[in-house]
């Protein structure tokens, strides 16, 4: 029994890690803004999901995995909100350009 | 197993120095600073790993967090960024600074190498004394309390100096209703938290920079999604709470000096209730002075 929730554990670890380093990826390579936020917030939702989980079936206690799994729902929660900011202003930067905009990336 | 925690903590040196450099020298003060916030980041991992945990909360709530919103806010007042130019007096002058501090921390560092130092014993031994039971705590608060009532007033310099510059506000973008929405969540956690890092700071890592650092998150979240009014210095009540700290601070200390043991010597059986009462003022004060300095007096936010 322990040995397999070890072997689940470790698959959910590996599998979250992959989500961790294909987000990375897409934020480093992707062309525009949308599609990088889309690999990003990817990267903290189901990366971190897996991370937790895997994390999880190797917890102590129930109270370890509560926190864990307290903490990923903010930070999903954290991540969605800002993602759907920055698209939203790079959006309004797209409908007019000509806008002076000192906030930018350079 | 000892090699992949070397490995990380290698890898956590290898990566500080990195983004130091970087981010001194990268060419937009843009990416400077989300590199100096990573850097923050990364060097709250690093106090955790030398097993500092208040440390770590500090850096992460006030070196990162706080310092990048300021940066932030700085840079977008200052406009086009000036050419960088470095003349070379300027770098000779940083280098000889850099190695004089670099020559204060090494002789700060070298006696760890001679064994164990008399200090956490002392600690320690005085800690019944103190009226808490976490050593930090009763370092900050009680053996050198002088120390942090200084902070105190180098955070309300802070916040006078920036009213004196009187900063120009900039654009803000419309507050829409998913972070309205949002922070309508967040804000009531930050205060829990808050107050959970204050209560447990008296035996367990935490106290009132980190829980004021978080209280001044939720504010001004609150206040970006529009959901409060404009912060004024002139409001008495904000002036109010950003002094109570510093005037609970001194009220206590002068009235040891006055009626007790002596300036900043609390009365053994009281201690702890004193150092609570003090904790409290400074959470709110610190609180209201990280607030005023991020979004003080800004009428344009939130629109």
């Amino acid at each position: 029994m322990t040995d397999l929730l070890a072997w689940l554990s470790g698959i959910a670890l590996v599998f979250g890690c992959f989500f961790f380093v294909a987000g990375t990826l897409g934020l480093l390579r992707f062309p525009d803004v949308y599609s990088r936020l889309h690999a990003v917030t990817k990267a903290d939702t189901l990366g971190l999901g897996l991370v937790v989980l895997g994390l999880s079936l190797r917890a102590e206690s129930w109270h370890a995995i509560a926190i864990m799994f307290a903490v990923w729902l903010l930070v999903m929660a954290s991540s969605t909100t800002a993602c759907q900011l920055l698209a939203r202003y790079q959006r309004e930067q797209d409908r007019n350009p000509e806008q002076e905009d000192d906030d930018a990336l350079p | 197993m000892l090699s992949l925690e070397l490995l990380f903590d290698i890898t956590l040196s290898v990566l500080l120095l990195i983004l130091a450099g970087t981010a001194l020298h990268v060419r937009h003060l843009y990416t400077g600073i989300v590199l100096f916030v990573a850097f923050g980041l990364l060097l709250a991992i690093t106090w955790a790993r030398l097993g500092a945990p208040d440390l770590a909360l500090a850096e992460a709530a006030i070196g990162a967090g706080l310092t990048g919103v300021l940066l932030l806010a700085a840079l977008a007042r200052i406009g086009p960024e000036p050419p960088p130019r470095r003349p070379p007096a300027r770098a000779l002058s940083a280098g000889v600074l850099g190695v004089l501090v670099l020559i204060l921390l090494i002789r700060a560092v070298l006696p760890l190498e001679q064994g164990p130092q008399p200090l956490p014993g002392l600690v320690s031994a005085h800690l019944d004394t103190s009226g808490v039971s976490h050593p930090v705590t009763a370092v900050l608060l009680n053996f050198r309390a002088w120390d942090t009532l200084l902070e105190l007033v180098v955070l309300l310099l802070a916040v006078l100096g920036v009213r004196q510059l009187q900063p120009a506000g900039y654009k803000q973008a419309h507050a829409w209703t998913l972070l309205r929405a949002w922070s309508r969540i967040l804000a009531p956690l930050s205060v829990i938290i808050a107050g959970y890092l204050l209560w447990r700071g008296s035996h367990a890592p935490g106290g009132a920079f980190q829980a004021g650092a978080l209280l001044a998150a939720g504010i001004v979240l609150l206040r970006l999604a529009g959901l409060l009014p404009v912060l004024r210095w002139d409001d008495w009540p904000m002036r109010a709470l950003v002094l109570m700290g510093i005037v609970v601070f001194l009220g206590i200390a002068a009235a040891g000096a006055w009626l007790g043991s002596g300036w900043l010597n609390y009365p053994p059986q009281w201690s702890g209730n004193l150092i609570l009462l003090i904790e409290v003022a400074a959470t709110l004060s610190i609180a209201a002075s990280l607030s005023l300095l991020v979004i003080g007096e800004r009428e344009e936010l939130g629109t």
